[in-house]
C-alpha cells in the first residue's frame, strides 16, 4: 500500500529531475516549439515541491490534487492545464483513502491520462505527451520500472512522428525528426515514480 | 545575445513595474499580473479581457484603456497566462454586464481561458469567449491546432472595445468581435528568428540570405523557407495569400482595414517602404483600403519581419474603428 508520503516523494523527485533536465527539455522545445518547456515545468514543479513541503495533505488523492492545482496556477501554456489535469484527475479517482494499492493507483492514473486526452483532443501518434503516458500506464501492471521504460521508449518513438496537436503541428512535415518535449517530460514523471517506488529516492 | 534586462526570471514582472510607472491611469497589479483600466467598472459596460504570452508588446497590455480592453493578463514570455489571472481580471472589470474573453487560438491560451471561464462563472460572472484565428499560413487545420491568432487580434480588440464603450450588451460585443475575426486574414514573414530571454539564443536557425514565409508570433519556424526576397516580392506573396483566403468573405469588392505590422526588430523605415508595396499590390488587385495602420503592434520579441492583416470591414466595423480610443499604444479621437 502507498501512503501520502509516497506521492509527496514522487512529486519532489519529479521537481528534482525536471530541474536537472530543464535545459534539455527547452532544447527539445526549440526546433518544434517555443523554447520554454523546461523553464515552465521547472517553475511549476518547484511550486509543487514548496507547496507540499509546507503542507502535505494526509491522503494520496489530496496530495495529487493539490499538486495539480498548483501546476494549473503556476505553469501556463498548454502544459499547465494538461499536467495539472493529469494529477488532479488521478487524485480525484483515488478519493480520500489514507492508503491506496498499486492497482488502485494504476486505475486512477489511467483515468488521469484519459482526462488529458479529452482535454487536449490528441490521439496516440499525434506526437504529444500521450505517446509516453499511454504505453507507460499500460506497462504499470508489470512494474513501476517497466512503466518508466515504456514511457521512455514512447518518447523516443515520437522522433519520426509528424505533430498533429499543439504548436509543433504548424510545422507539418518539418516536425518530423524531433523528439517531442511533452512526451519527454512525461517519461521523466514516470521515471521519478519508478525511482521512488524502487526506493532509490 | 545582449538584452536590456535584469534577469530572464524577472523580465515580465520588471516590465509590469515599468508599465505601472509609465501609465498611472492603469491599475497594474504586478503580483497577480493583471493590467486593468481604473474606471473599468464605471458606466456599467461589458468588460473586455484578453491576454496571452508576453513578448508580443504592445499586445495586449498596451491596448488597455478607453475604447479598447478593460484588462489584459500577461503570461510568461510566449506562455499563456494561468487561469487565476483571467479570473482576477474578470472580477476586477465586471460591472454586472458580463465579460468577453478575447482568446488567440493557441492550445495553451484556449485551455487556460476555458478553465478561467468555468471558474469565473462559478463566481457568478457571465463570460463569453471568442477565438481569434486569422493566420492563413496554417492551411491544414484538420491536422494542426487550427489557425493561429495574430494581427486580427488588434482589429477585434479595437472594434469590440468601441462597441463595449458605447454600451452594447455582451452578446452584441461578442458578435461583432466574431464578425471582425471572420472577416480578417493575416500572413507573416520572418527575416530572423527571435531570442527568448530564457533560452538566450535564437529559437531557430535562419541562414543569411534566406527568409521564412508563414511564421507565427512565437519564434516558431514558418511554412516554407526561401531565398531572400525584396519588399515588393514579399508584399505580393503575403497579400496574395491573404486575398486568396479573403475571397470567401463577402462582399468581394468591399473595402479593407489594413495592418502592416512589424515583428519587433524591423525599423519603421522598412515597414513604410513595405507598406508602399502592399498598397500597390492592393491597388493592382482593385481592393479599396478604407483605413491603414503601420507599426509594431503584434510583435515577436526581437524578430525581424512583418505581417499583413486585412479585414473586410462593413460600415459598422469602420464606425467602431474610428471611435475614440486612448490606450498606451493606440490613441486617437479623444
Amino acid at each position: 500500500m502507498r501512503d501520502a508520503d509516497f506521492f509527496r516523494r514522487w512529486m519532489v523527485a519529479t521537481a528534482a529531475v525536471v530541474e536537472r533536465e530543464a535545459d534539455r527539455l527547452t532544447e527539445l522545445d526549440s526546433p518544434i516549439g517555443d523554447a520554454d518547456h523546461g523553464s515552465n515545468l521547472m517553475r511549476g514543479f518547484t511550486a509543487v515541491r514548496a507547496a507540499l513541503n509546507k503542507d502535505t495533505p494526509a491522503a494520496p488523492g489530496a496530495v495529487l490534487q493539490h499538486a495539480g492545482r498548483t501546476l494549473i496556477s503556476t505553469v501556463g501554456g498548454a502544459s499547465g492545464p494538461l499536467y495539472g489535469t493529469l494529477l488532479r484527475r488521478t487524485g480525484k479517482e483515488l478519493g480520500d483513502a489514507a492508503e491506496v494499492s498499486d492497482e488502485d493507483f494504476r486505475g486512477a492514473l489511467d483515468a488521469g491520462v484519459g482526462a488529458v486526452a479529452r482535454l487536449g483532443g490528441a490521439a496516440p501518434g499525434d506526437k504529444t505527451m500521450l505517446d509516453a503516458l499511454i504505453p507507460g500506464v499500460a506497462a504499470l501492471g508489470t512494474s513501476y520500472r517497466a512503466a518508466a521504460d515504456a514511457a521512455e521508449g514512447g518518447a523516443l518513438a515520437t522522433v519520426p512522428m509528424r505533430a498533429h496537436k499543439g504548436r509543433a503541428s504548424y510545422l507539418g512535415e518539418r516536425s518530423v525528426g524531433h523528439q517531442d518535449p511533452g512526451a519527454t517530460s512525461s517519461a521523466l514523471l514516470l521515471g521519478a515514480l519508478a525511482d521512488v517506488a524502487d526506493g532509490l529516492l | 545575445m545582449r538584452m536590456l534586462i535584469n534577469s530572464a526570471e524577472t523580465v515580465v514582472a520588471d516590465a509590469l513595474r515599468g508599465m505601472a510607472a509609465a501609465h498611472p491611469e492603469l491599475d497594474v497589479d504586478v503580483e497577480r499580473r493583471v493590467i486593468a483600466r481604473r474606471d473599468a467598472r464605471e458606466g456599467g459596460r461589458v468588460g473586455l479581457v484578453s491576454g496571452g504570452g508576453s513578448g508580443h508588446e504592445p499586445l495586449h497590455g498596451g491596448f488597455v484603456g478607453y475604447g479598447m480592453l478593460s484588462a489584459a493578463c500577461p503570461g510568461e514570455v510566449f506562455t499563456s497566462p494561468v487561469p487565476d489571472q483571467m479570473v482576477r481580471a474578470a472580477k476586477v472589470v465586471d460591472a454586472g454586464q458580463g465579460v468577453l474573453f478575447v482568446v488567440k487560438n493557441y492550445t495553451g491560451d484556449v485551455l487556460n481561458f476555458d478553465m478561467a471561464a468555468e471558474l469565473a462563472e462559478e463566481d457568478g460572472i457571465r463570460v463569453e469567449r471568442m477565438l481569434v484565428d486569422d493566420d492563413v499560413a496554417v492551411t491544414d487545420s484538420l491536422y494542426t491546432a487550427g489557425r493561429r491568432g495574430t494581427g486580427a487580434t488588434l482589429f477585434v480588440e479595437k472594434i469590440a472595445g468601441a462597441a463595449a464603450e458605447a454600451g452594447a450588451p455582451l452578446d452584441q460585443v461578442a458578435a461583432v468581435a466574431r464578425r471582425v475575426n471572420g472577416a480578417s486574414r493575416s500572413f507573416g514573414v520572418a527575416l530572423s528568428a527571435c531570442t527568448t530571454p530564457a533560452k538566450g539564443s535564437p529559437t531557430f536557425d535562419l541562414p543569411d540570405g534566406e527568409l521564412e514565409l508563414g511564421v507565427g508570433i512565437h519564434g516558431e519556424p514558418g511554412r516554407e523557407r526561401r531565398a531572400m526576397m525584396s519588399a515588393r516580392e514579399i508584399a505580393e506573396f503575403a497579400v496574395g495569400a491573404v486575398l486568396e483566403d479573403l475571397a470567401e468573405v463577402a462582399p468581394a469588392d468591399g473595402p479593407v482595414l489594413a495592418l502592416v505590422n512589424g515583428m519587433g526588430a524591423t525599423p519603421l523605415l522598412e515597414l513604410y517602404g513595405f507598406h508602399a508595396e502592399v498598397t500597390a499590390v492592393l491597388a493592382a488587385r482593385g481592393v479599396p483600403v478604407a483605413r491603414t495602420l503601420v507599426g509594431n503592434y503584434v510583435t515577436s520579441l526581437d524578430m525581424a519581419g512583418c505581417s499583413v492583416t486585412l479585414c473586410r470591414a462593413d460600415d459598422e466595423m469602420l464606425r467602431l474603428w474610428d471611435a475614440p480610443v486612448q490606450t498606451p499604444a493606440l490613441r486617437w479621437g479623444r
